[in-house]
């Protein structure tokens, strides 16, 4: 008989009633061939596979993550509830340790979702491993987590809900923004002044395939997380590096996740994209799932998959050694680099432009950091949108010092709120969410 | 009249129902080694001098396969099994006559690799110098396009006594169970054909003509020739005929939660207004997991005749029966002999449970009452604390929809219906330690019997159609059609429901007993390139199960037991 080697717990959520439009990627469909592949295998049946059923995140959940505009659930629909409250399903059975590690293989994504929220981009809507995350913090007090992004797209919504933070490690690893939404994702992003060196972009060329990707996670991933020493990995796990995947250009394949998976041994793994579900997915996921119990996935393969037709060329090899070296640079310079920006500036203003596809808004962001020796420093953030939006937000981080707390406050009582039409105040070491409004 | 027999684990009970009561019952010792003659014996009993054109029907529930597979005497049965991508297939390997063999179709039911007719040659060349005759042939979603499995057969031909196609087993998914599904129907077929073939001419010698019925794992029943095709269904039919026995006296309103505290274990079922809850992909036994359509029972260590004993200083009851109640000549002290204790039960040796009862009295350091009272206590919140668990399981189960995650239906029982031997005793227990409506199901002493008599046909069909294919399959039915792109999910329901009329018929429903329903329709548009390309449909329905319609309102009638003349 079939029997795990380490208890793993699933969270199966498809929202076989949840679409963005009906022929959108992120339909109904996209998951009905992977729960017909993991029934027929029979995952659910083997001994040391749990599957639980999905929470239901709250508001006050979302809010430790997010600043939402106009609030949470004008932005989450109930099916993005049930997303995120099944990432924190497996989440809390790992830390309750009833499981031993866990996937959940849920629907719609969220990597895209940044700190603040005025509607959907890159069919994510509120981030939903950020969310599992920080509810992590707040009921067991999980201090260093290590995000490692595989989906074929840059992960900027979790880089950006972490950019400032020291005791989260996001290590993306995608197809070249030159060639991919989002566009962005470049090794020199590395995370902002009081953080540097704790954002780690590893952005691959395009027909990359299980090679390099196994390269890549020998030879950057896996030492940094060995140096970082995280309490818990979480794998933000989209399949779209797969080579039938048909909005990207990548040359991945199930045996390649499955292997992926097995090294890198992520405490949790939440699915994020991937679109092509027929030919990928059920593959991929079933050995992904396989290689989380430590089963023998080497029969896991696509009925087409010929790795000869999909290797990669010498000079792509080439190529990815030389993004491994500039990456293991970010990395050995990150504590340099934090010394440096202290030496600095007292505060630190970051300005950009946030593109919301999903749902086509324009948004105009200053972002202005405390530069503290020490805490990670209070964070104000006045964001405006193209339909006239526009909020004040203040975010104290979870292990702020006295004086950015007085500052966070001082910042949010006096702000001249006429101008805006929300202030809020995110206040995590009181797990408190302040809303005023203009 | 009806007749309805349930063989149990230490009696066979037979009834002869008629219109307004029970006309006759009757008890045999059920001898486990020769299961015809009690049979026979019962049935000769309950119809005698009765004219045979009276009697409408004969419904059995027997031990047979149930024992067969858990006591592992089965015949040698071979296995040819195709896989292709995915689980190593050797892992689910059911004996040593397992064959491995090529070809795959993936989860569209699109072929993928072809059958290697010489590779199936020399497999059953193999099985007949092994002198295997039982073959079962299952294929990696066979459900979706059997075409593999069928050209196995094929080429199988007649070489052997009886050949087992995994798809027309279920058209559920889970390809390890299809293979132990498969595996248990070719491997008891023989002992269940040769004694149901043995009661059929045993009647008919005697002039009886009458129209024999089987129960099934799911409380329903199928005809005697039916059930040769798939005598699987029939294991676990003694614990769904309890089931079935209580169910009159549910209320049409409410939940319900059914213990049948027998004498090693207590069994528990539930009923939502009168309907038994099923196992949502089907039954386990004997390390089997399968995909036998079942009730949704659970079963504990507790019973009547359990031991108890003192373990680190408190009470232990169960989960073994060393034999009957001290209070009978048994060897060690049970809940039976608390209930001799408290002067509850009286028809026994009283000093010998007294005595049982005082040994661990003494070892506690109380009274012998206060234990006994402990010991029933006990028992009672242990029934309960596993009732409950069954509860959190049913209502725990995953759902893949936001509209379900959100109504989340939850079973909340507000009755208790106990049968079972000491069933009076524990249910005046069991309603001063709980909110519950408990009540005791009158006649329980012969429910599994009345259980078989009313139960009616159940059946299922599962329609799979997926239109960019251009296909609709039956797998069970053994239907498989080509359809044009307008096929629906309302087309698709409508061909469920003749399909499921069909097949309920030629197991032996009456048409009285058709009461269909959906359980499952779902519609998916099928987007390839961003243009619709299809539709991919799945419909489940299913006769409701329950009794059948005439006898549906026996309850206050079965309080009744008016004996025929001649009747023992
Ligand atoms: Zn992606
Ligand atoms: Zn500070």
């Amino acid at each position: 008989m079939l029997r795990t080697k380490s208890k793993t717990g699933l969270v199966f959520f498809p929202a076989f009633d949840w679409a963005i439009s009906s022929t959108h990627p992120e339909r109904e469909e996209r998951l009905l061939y992977t729960q017909d592949q993991v029934f027929e295998e029979g995952l659910l049946d083997i001994d040391g596979i749990i599957e639980f059923k999905p929470d239901l995140a709250t508001i006050q959940d979302i809010r430790r993550v997010h600043f939402s505009y106009p609030d949470e659930m004008s932005i989450a629909t109930e099916s993005h509830l049930i997303s995120a409250g099944g990432a924190k399903t497996i989440g809390i059975q790992v830390l309750e340790k009833n499981i031993d590690r866990g996937f959940a293989l849920v629907r719609p994504p969220g990597h895209h979702a940044m700190r603040v929220v005025h509607g959907a981009r890159g069919f994510c809507n509120i981030n939903i491993e950020a969310i599992m995350i920080e509810y992590l913090r707040q009921a067991y007090g999980v201090d260093r987590v290590a995000v490692v992004d595989t989906d074929c797209h840059h992960g900027d919504g979790t880089q950006d809900i972490y950019w400032h933070d020291p005791d989260t490690l996001f290590i993306s690893i995608h197809q070249d923004g030159r060639t991919l939404y989002p566009g962005t994702g470049f090794h020199y992003e590395i995370g902002g002044p009081t953080a540097p060196g704790r954002t780690i972009n590893i952005p691959l060329p395009p027909r990359t395939s299980e090679e390099g990707f196994l390269f890549t996670l020998d030879n950057a991933i896996l030492p940094i997380l060995e140096e970082f020493k995280p309490d818990i990995i979480v794998n933000s796990a989209g399949q779209d590096n797969h080579y039938t995947d048909p909005i990207t250009n990548m040359n991945f394949c199930a045996q390649g996740y499955a292997e992926l998976t097995r090294r890198l041994e992520p405490d949790i793994a939440v699915l994020e994209g991937g679109y092509s579900i027929e030919g990928a997915l059920p593959y991929v996921n079933v050995g992904i799932i396989m290689a989380m119990a430590g089963l023998d996935y080497s029969n896991v393969k696509e009925p087409d998959y010929h790795p000869e037709k999909i290797r990669q060329s010498p000079d792509t090899t080439r190529y990815i050694e030389k993004v491994v070296r500039e990456v293991m640079d970010v990395w050995n310079r990150g504590t340099d680099m934090r010394e440096r920006s202290l030496a600095g500036k007292k505060f630190a203003d970051r300005e950009r432009t946030i593109f919301y596809d999903t749902d086509n808004i324009l948004e105009t962001q200053k972002e202005t950091i405390r530069v503290c020796p020490d805490c990670s420093g209070v964070l104000r953030i006045d964001s405006e949108t193209d339909r006239g939006r526009r909020i004040f937000a203040v975010h104290i981080p979870r292990k702020a010092c006295r004086e950015c707390r007085e500052t966070g406050y001082q910042w949010y009582d006096s702000v001249d709120i006429r101008k805006y039409n929300q202030a809020i105040l995110q206040d995590r070491p009181e797990d408190q969410y302040l809303v005023r409004t203009g | 009249m009806i007749i309805g027999l349930g063989v149990g684990g230490t009696h066979t009970d037979v009834v002869l129902i008629g219109e307004d009561c029970i006309l006759r019952e009757t008890k045999v010792p059920t001898d486990h080694s020769n299961l015809f003659d009690c049979v026979w014996k019962g049935l000769e009993e309950v119809t005698q001098d009765v004219p045979p054109e009276s009697i409408r029907r004969a419904v059995l529930s027997t031990t047979l396969t149930t024992n067969a597979i858990a006591e592992g005497k089965m015949v040698e049965t071979g296995m040819i099994v195709s896989a292709g991508p995915g689980i190593d297939p050797g892992s689910f390997r059911t004996g040593s006559h397992y064959y491995c063999v090529s070809g795959s179709i993936d989860h569209r039911g699109r072929e993928i690799q072809p059958v290697n007719a010489q590779e199936i040659e020399n497999v059953a060349s193999r099985l007949l110098a092994e002198d295997v005759r039982q073959v079962g042939v299952v294929g990696k979603f066979s459900v979706r396009n059997p075409k593999h499995e069928i050209q196995i057969r094929d080429i199988l031909g007649n070489r052997f006594e009886n050949v087992v196609l995994g798809h027309r087993l279920s058209g559920n998914l889970s390809f390890p169970r299809r293979i132990a599904t498969a595996y248990l129907n070719a491997a008891v077929y023989p002992i269940h054909s040769k004694f149901f073939q043995a009661v059929h001419n045993s009647l008919k010698k005697k002039g009886l003509n009458i129209p024999i019925y089987v129960l099934k794992a799911d409380g329903g029943t199928m005809s005697l020739e039916a059930s040769l095709h798939m005598p699987g269904q029939t294991i676990l039919s003694g614990p769904a005929a309890s089931v079935m026995g209580a169910l009159p006296f549910a209320s049409d309103t409410e939940e319900t939660l059914v213990l049948d505290i027998g004498g090693t274990t207590t069994d528990m079922a539930i009923l939502i207004r009168r309907v038994p809850l099923l196992d949502p992909v089907g039954c386990e036994l004997g390390g089997y997991k399968t995909l036998i359509r079942s009730l949704h029972t659970h079963s504990i260590g507790l019973g009547g005749d359990s031991t108890v004993r003192i373990v680190n200083g408190s009470l232990k009851i169960g989960p073994d029966r060393q034999g009957p109640a001290m209070a009978y000549g048994g060897p060690a002290p049970t809940p039976t002999d608390a209930l001799f204790v408290l002067g509850k039960a009286t028809n026994g040796n009283m000093e010998a449970s007294m005595r049982g009862i005082r040994n661990l009295a003494d070892q506690l350091g109380i009274s012998s009452e206060d234990t006994a009272h402990l010991i029933f206590d006990q028992a009672c919140h242990e029934i309960l604390a596993a009732a409950a668990t069954m509860i959190e399981g049913i209502n725990s189960k995953p759902v893949y929809t936001v509209q379900e995650v959100l109504e989340g239906h939850q079973v909340r029982p507000r009755e208790i219906l106990v049968l079972g031997g000491p069933a009076p005793f524990f249910a005046f227990r069991l309603a001063s330690l709980t909110d519950f409506q408990v009540h005791v199901v009158p006649q329980w002493h012969v429910a599994n019997a009345i259980g078989a008599a009313l139960a009616k046909n159940t059946s299922e069909v599962t329609l799979f159609a997926d239109t960019e294919r251009g296909i609709v399959v039956a797998p069970e039915e053994e239907f498989y059609q080509t359809v044009k792109r307008d096929f629906d999910k309302k087309t698709a329901v409508g061909l469920a429901f003749e399909l499921l009329r069909k097949k309920c018929l030629k197991e032996g429903a009456a048409e009285t007993e058709l009461e269909m329903e959906v359980l499952e329709e779902v519609q998916f548009n099928m987007v390839r390139d961003y243009y619709t390309s299809g539709r991919n449909i799945r419909v489940k329905v299913q006769i409701k199960p329950g009794l059948i319609p005439e006898y549906r309102d026996i309850a206050e009638r079965l309080f009744n037991f008016c004996p025929l003349p001649g009747a023992t």
